[in-house]
């Protein structure tokens, strides 16, 4: 028996298996041709329930979220550096703690997104090997580099501002163990955020080379933080069954545009110049109107000729090649105690 | 003439210092962990530590009375104002290396703590009474690799014997005293390192012993940490550190 639920989502689902299927129980695939298991795939995403690790689901939304949720893993662990960049810089040991304690979250937010995607199937290890030998990607966004302390200031505020609009859409998203941990995700980076609105805003306010130094961060990373969202919905070739199924709730010019509208109103509050001339607001639509985005940076640091692709990557696996004794070590380590566990 | 605040100020930022330091060596870690679990429990390290330096120093700027902050006192010092243990600012090298030279800085903080918490300044004993956790976890996780590392492949094992056969003619400068000491061991604040030492003998051989290590003999020990004298490594680390403050000293952060 499918245990019952007491929320209508459930028991809706619940009813369309008895009508189309009888008795619903456990094994109830088991007699499905494939296109009646893609109808109740569907009939579950329609109605809301989360698809979890066991159940049934088609190869494509498999792979679909392997190469989303280990792009976001990989996301969170590059996105380590540009920030870990200033750890030892940082200009007061507030400032220090504060920044040092949010880019260990990201590591537990890779942590997280990690354990995420090996319920589909693939290891840690495989995600890993993904990401150095190029196979996978991570948000462009990181190939940029930090040149001022400023850039902790917009990082947090525009980049982490970002990724907060993305993931609370995705908070909804019908993969449960994706959703459960933008949960967990989104209630660290709302405070990221913030911690960088301070320190941007503090410079604002400052002397006139803090300040000058707060809004040539705003212009550097302004419009790299409007390409995180990816490429205008017309042109954006994942959309089609990422919708359908529920993995992307909002398109990514709805999330963008959301993002701008929160945006600009943070920048006026603090006396910084939103790099766009055509920037305005649209009475007739409610939203801010955009100048054009320049696709042909984004492409271009996606092919890997961003100011840091390639740093980045060489970090990463310096890092993971001279722990590879380590790792060794105490995999010898606790097999031997457990060797010595079977003789006593 | 030394009094008993000038004495205890020093005693501070001595504690301070090396909290500081080595926060500021654990925090080059960041990113650079041989898995994402340890980059976090390094980091974790650096968090502890930059927290009991914090107290420390800001305690030390309070007793001077100069309206200074802690961060005047972690960036506005140069190198020969610095008191910190000369073992807290040797550099990362491997991963062996940094577990070598934090489980001996470990235990000396552990043992040190442990006997400061009966202190009779009473800020200081709540500081070691509060760090003594931290400590504690600091110590089982550096203890528990050391292990790891000198009983896991024969690579590992040779690795962390050399990081051991390095690091220890820095360890003699732990367990340094002078009139400082003396002064305030007098007062009941302070205590005497030559009781700690015997501890942290203990821990060590200990510790040593199970991973299957060869605790190195004592030979000619580096000195200098009482008069602020510090290796080259120490200027290149507060270059980084202190950047900031030192380029715009009119700018608040």
């Amino acid at each position: 028996m499918l245990k019952k639920s007491s929320t209508d989502k459930n028991q809706l689902f619940v009813d369309y298996f008895f009508v189309k299927f009888g008795q619903p129980n456990k094994n109830i695939y088991n007699n499905m041709d494939e296109q009646q298991k893609l109808d109740a795939f569907q009939a579950k995403i329609d109605a809301e329930i989360k698809i979890e690790p066991k159940d049934w689901m088609p190869e494509e939304y498999r792979k679909h979220l392997q190469r989303q949720i280990s792009q976001h893993a990989h996301s969170e662990v590059i996105g380590m550096q540009p920030e870990g960049n200033w750890v030892l810089r940082a200009p007061t040991l507030r400032a220090k703690v504060v920044l040092l304690a949010k880019i260990q979250d990201e590591a537990g937010h890779g942590q997280y997104l990690y354990a995420a995607g090996e319920t589909l199937g693939k290891s840690r290890d495989e995600f890993i090997e993904e990401l150095q030998t190029e196979k996978a990607k991570y948000s462009s966004i990181f190939n940029y580099p930090t040149l001022t302390w400023a850039d902790m200031g917009a990082v947090g505020w525009l980049v982490d501002g970002a990724a907060i609009v993305n993931q609370v859409s995705l908070q909804r998203t019908s993969y449960g163990p994706y959703a459960r941990a933008m949960v967990r995700i989104c209630k660290e980076e709302s405070f990221h955020q913030r911690q960088g609105y301070e320190i941007i805003a503090h410079m604002a306010k400052g002397t006139p080379e803090q300040k000058a130094m707060a809004q040539d961060a705003l212009n550097r990373l302004w419009w790299p933080s409007l390409m995180m969202f990816g490429p205008h919905d017309a042109d954006s070739p994942n959309l089609g069954n990422g919708v359908k199924w529920k993995i992307k709730r909002e398109t990514n010019d709805e999330l963008r545009q959301k993002f701008i509208d929160k945006t600009v109103h943070q920048a006026e509050v603090i006396g910084l110049t939103i790099p766009d001339p055509d920037l305005k607001w649209n009475e007739e639509t409610g939203h801010y109107d955009y100048g054009k985005i320049d696709w042909d940076e984004f492409w271009n640091v996606v092919k890997g000729n961003g100011p840091c692709n390639k740093q980045r990557l060489e970090h990463h696996k310096r890092a993971h090649n001279n722990g590879k004794w380590v790792r060794e070590a105490a995999l010898a380590y606790a097999q031997k105690q457990k060797a010595k566990q079977m003789v006593a | 003439m030394m009094t008993q605040q000038d004495a205890l100020i020093n005693y501070c930022l001595r504690l301070g210092d090396s909290s500081l330091i080595l926060g500021q060596r654990m925090a080059e870690w960041c990113s650079n962990g041989p898995t994402l679990e340890e980059d976090i429990a390094l980091t974790n390290v650096s968090l502890d530590l930059f927290g009991q330096a914090r107290t420390m120093l800001a305690y030390a700027a309070n007793l001077e009375g100069k309206g200074k902050t802690e961060d005047d006192l972690a960036y506005r010092r140069s190198e020969r104002e610095y008191y910190n243990t000369l073992l807290s600012e040797r550099p990362n090298g491997h991963f062996g290396d940094t577990i070598a030279r934090n489980f001996l800085h470990d235990a000396f903080l552990y043992h040190l703590y442990t006997a400061l918490k009966n202190s009779k300044d009473e800020t200081i004993a709540a500081h070691a009474a509060k760090s003594i956790k931290e400590i504690a976890y600091h110590l089982r996780h550096t203890g528990e690799w050391v292990v790891r590392l000198g009983d896991g492949t024969e690579e590992s094992h040779q690795k962390i014997q050399q990081s051991f056969d390095d690091l220890w003619m820095f360890t003699g400068d732990l367990f340094e005293m002078n009139e400082v000491d003396e002064l305030l061991i007098k007062a009941g604040i302070a205590v005497d390192l030559n009781e700690v030492k015997k501890n942290w003998d203990s821990t060590v051989n200990e510790v040593l012993q199970r991973a299957t290590l060869q605790r190195p003999k004592d030979d000619y020990m580096q000195t200098g940490r009482l008069q602020g004298m510090h290796s080259e490594y120490l200027g290149h680390l507060l270059t980084d550190m202190q950047y900031l403050q030192r380029a715009y000293p009119d700018a608040t952060w």
